[in-house]
């Protein structure tokens, strides 16, 4: 295990934990638990378990063969979250959490979404332990992501539009963590990505890890030895670190995060904390945001949901200055270009987050030779997205 | 960042927290048996020129100490109340810049204690070191950063200090006895504490409650205690006053603002008035003695 972050929640300068003094103490608590279930083998034993029988890991690493011909370089991998029991690897997270809240007994969980897919995990595994549950979400992000919406009312928990600034992911961590003020001594609080305050970024890559330790054992029994490349697409950065992780000491294997270009950086509208961003603190964390001269966060856009957010994880911001892993961005038009690619080469529909993975992989794999490989993380599929699709490509369904 | 280099009053005590204008002031209430009325609004809502107007309006009606917002866009310990009040401050272009030039001209006409509560970020951009240069020779008194805990506050703390700042922290329902200790004993001007688990301009219910926690906070530190979150009306200061060194009122306050014409101000000035004469005994309201000093 990484010896970051420090016990403060650091990662070099970034991190810590921004937050009213009345979370502190909740802060606290679930640090000290977690610290003490991953030491103890019933829990990993219980998470495994589920993992394995409920979420469906390990999740195949698929060797995408024309697609691999077809861009005509490197030899093209994916790692097929999108295969994991709700559509995305953001179950492996919520997952472990909510062994968490059983164990510190709180009967009520909430969380926030952008795309929905982190809000579908939180409702499902809500539903499978009999915890109440509710979501906040963007009321921006409820119109383009309706069917996740429904489908966590379908789950039974409360979806709570917030219709504050953006109106996205942003506003309803914002509200998420009111609510987590407010009823603090009853709720959990499911944070979705390797954000906010510690625990969170190191709780959470941690419990994504899992992707990365399968697939460097997937590739080299695939490919014969480690990839060249590993590919990912950066909102918060989840499903990114999850996949790093087990790769960090690897020298030789270069990662890349792909954030969202969203109209063009030159737009302005775009969510790529890294190309234009500066280094601030938002939402619990000290990390890289978008920001005006006066520190306020600049409303972000993206074709993608689950991209379209200020601020990127406390450990990017730390290996972005390290050199350890390169950002960049992909637009929207080539994000949706690439989902068009990937489902007729290959018949797998990408969510649209995981599309500006594919989308960035698509520009630099004709660069490379077929003994190099690249590995990319197929964070989820791409049902969730059909409507928005539909919509821009101007076809009514 | 003060313009013009225009020479400010000396700002008396600033020189130790004990001798601060905030100190002095629950110094002076304690002496006339009264408790603070610490009244909150939004900087710049609906401008930096209305927000001078109110906060003369409500020093001359009996705030003791006046709480300046400066607005963000993600605030996360604010209700929908203050987070309008941030919007609307936001687009009436104000920034923590404009704010301190704001209070420099205030202080050269009120001597009324003034805090600003900030959001970090806002600090952080200004750059820690020039904020607190600027505040302190504008004339800010203190600041509160709601995000900011004692354990994140070690590179503003210091600054803060040197400048002659208070920096005021928070203390919550559920911050355990070891935190009350280390909190209070960090806290300069005095130790702001949250009623209730919840956000600005949400109920208070359970009063007993604060009765409890501040005595426990008053065991670790000589600094006055304020509570603050859910105390809206006259009744309210009523009840809570009797428990802490002072009160803090901000969202009844800031729905007034929002309510607009007729006559915010004179509004703002008598709802003050009913604030303050609840912060003090019913004996003590009599007696002529203990009468206010008029600014």
């Amino acid at each position: 295990m990484t010896a970051i972050p420090d016990k403060r929640g650091r990662f070099g300068p970034f991190g810590g934990r921004y937050v009213p003094e009345t979370l502190i103490p909740a802060l606290d608590e679930l640090t000290a638990v977690y610290q003490k279930a991953r030491r103890d083998p019933k829990f990993r034993h219980e998470l495994d378990y589920y993992l394995r029988e409920y979420v469906g890991r390990p999740t195949p690493l698929y060797y995408a063969e024309r697609l691999t011909k077809k861009l005509g370089g490197a030899t093209i991998y994916l790692k097929r979250e999108d295969l994991c029991h709700t559509g995305a690897h953001k179950i492996n997270n919520t997952m472990g959490q909510v062994l968490l809240a059983r164990r510190m007994k709180k009967p009520r969980v909430i969380a926030e979404t952008g795309a929905g897919q982190h809000g579908v995990a939180v409702a499902t595994v809500a539903a499978m332990f009999g915890l109440q549950c509710e979501v906040y979400m963007g009321t921006e992000d409820m119109e383009r992501q309706a069917l996740n919406v429904f489908r966590m009312r379908l789950l039974g928990t409360t979806v709570t539009g917030v219709n504050a600034g953006s109106r996205t992911l942003k506003d309803a961590i914002s509200e998420a963590m009111r609510d987590w003020t407010t009823n603090v001594r009853t709720t959990h609080y499911i944070l979705g990505s390797v954000l906010g305050a510690h625990p969170y970024p190191m709780m959470v890559r941690d419990f994504q890890a899992v992707i990365g330790r399968e697939a460097r054992k997937q590739i080299v029994r695939a490919h014969g030895k480690l990839p060249d490349y590993l590919v990912a697409c950066v909102g918060g950065g989840s499903n990114a670190i999850g996949l790093f992780t087990a790769f960090l000491k690897d020298r030789r294997v270069k990662m890349v995060g792909v954030e969202a270009g969203g109209l063009g950086l030159s737009s302005g509208k775009h969510a790529a904390r890294f190309a234009s961003g500066s280094v601030g603190v938002l939402q619990g964390t000290m990390t890289y945001l978008l920001q005006d001269g006066d520190g306020q966060i600049q409303l972000t856009h993206s074709v993608s949901a689950g991209l379209d957010y200020a601020a990127v994880g406390p450990e990017h911001a730390l290996y972005q200055e390290r050199g350890r892993i390169a950002y960049t961005s992909v637009t929207d038009d080539e994000a949706i270009a690439a989902f068009d690619l990937l489902a007729q080469t290959e018949g797998i529909m990408p969510a649209l987050e995981s599309a500006h993975a594919v989308a960035h992989v698509v520009k630099f794999a004709p660069t490379l030779t077929r003994s190099q490989a690249v590995l990319v993380n197929l964070s989820g599929r791409g049902d969730k997205d059909v409507h928005q699709i539909a919509r821009m490509k101007g076809v009514t369904i | 960042m003060v313009q013009g280099g225009t020479s400010l009053p000396p700002a008396p005590g600033r020189i130790s927290a004990q001798t601060s204008r905030i100190a002095s002031t629950f110094h002076r209430l304690a002496e006339q048996r009264q408790k603070a009325l610490i009244a909150y609004i939004m900087a710049g809502d609906p401008s930096l020129d209305e927000t001078e107007t109110y906060v003369l309006r409500m020093a001359e009606a009996g705030a003791d100490i006046i709480e300046l917002g400066v607005p963000f866009s993600d605030p996360i310990a604010d209700g929908p109340v203050i987070q309008q009040a941030a919007d609307r401050a936001l687009r009436s272009g104000t920034t923590l810049r404009k704010i301190v030039a704001a209070v420099h001209s205030l202080r050269t006409k009120t001597q009324v204690p003034l805090v600003l509560m900030t959001y970090y970020n806002t600090i952080l951009k200004y750059g820690e070191a020039a904020f607190c240069r600027d505040a302190a020779e504008s004339g800010v008194d203190g600041i509160i950063v709601p995000d900011l805990p004692p354990e994140e506050a070690t590179t503003l703390q210091p600054l803060a200090r040197r400048s002659g700042l208070d920096l005021i922290f928070l203390l919550a329902p559920t911050s355990t006895a070891r935190r009350q200790a280390s909190v209070a004993r960090l806290s300069n001007g005095f130790i702001y504490y949250v009623s209730m688990t919840g956000i600005t301009g949400a109920m208070l219910k359970d009063r007993a409650d604060v009765a409890s926690k501040v005595k426990e906070i008053r065991r670790y530190a000589k600094t006055p205690v304020a509570v603050g979150f859910g105390i809206a009306t006259a009744d309210d200061v009523r009840e809570i006053a009797p428990m802490a060194d002072g009160v803090i009122v901000g969202s009844a306050l800031v729905k007034i603002i929002a309510e607009g014409s007729p006559s915010v101000a004179d509004r703002l000035g008598s709802f003050t008035r009913s604030l303050k004469a609840a912060t003090m005994r019913p004996d003590a309201e009599l007696s002529p003695t203990n009468k206010r000093p008029t600014p």
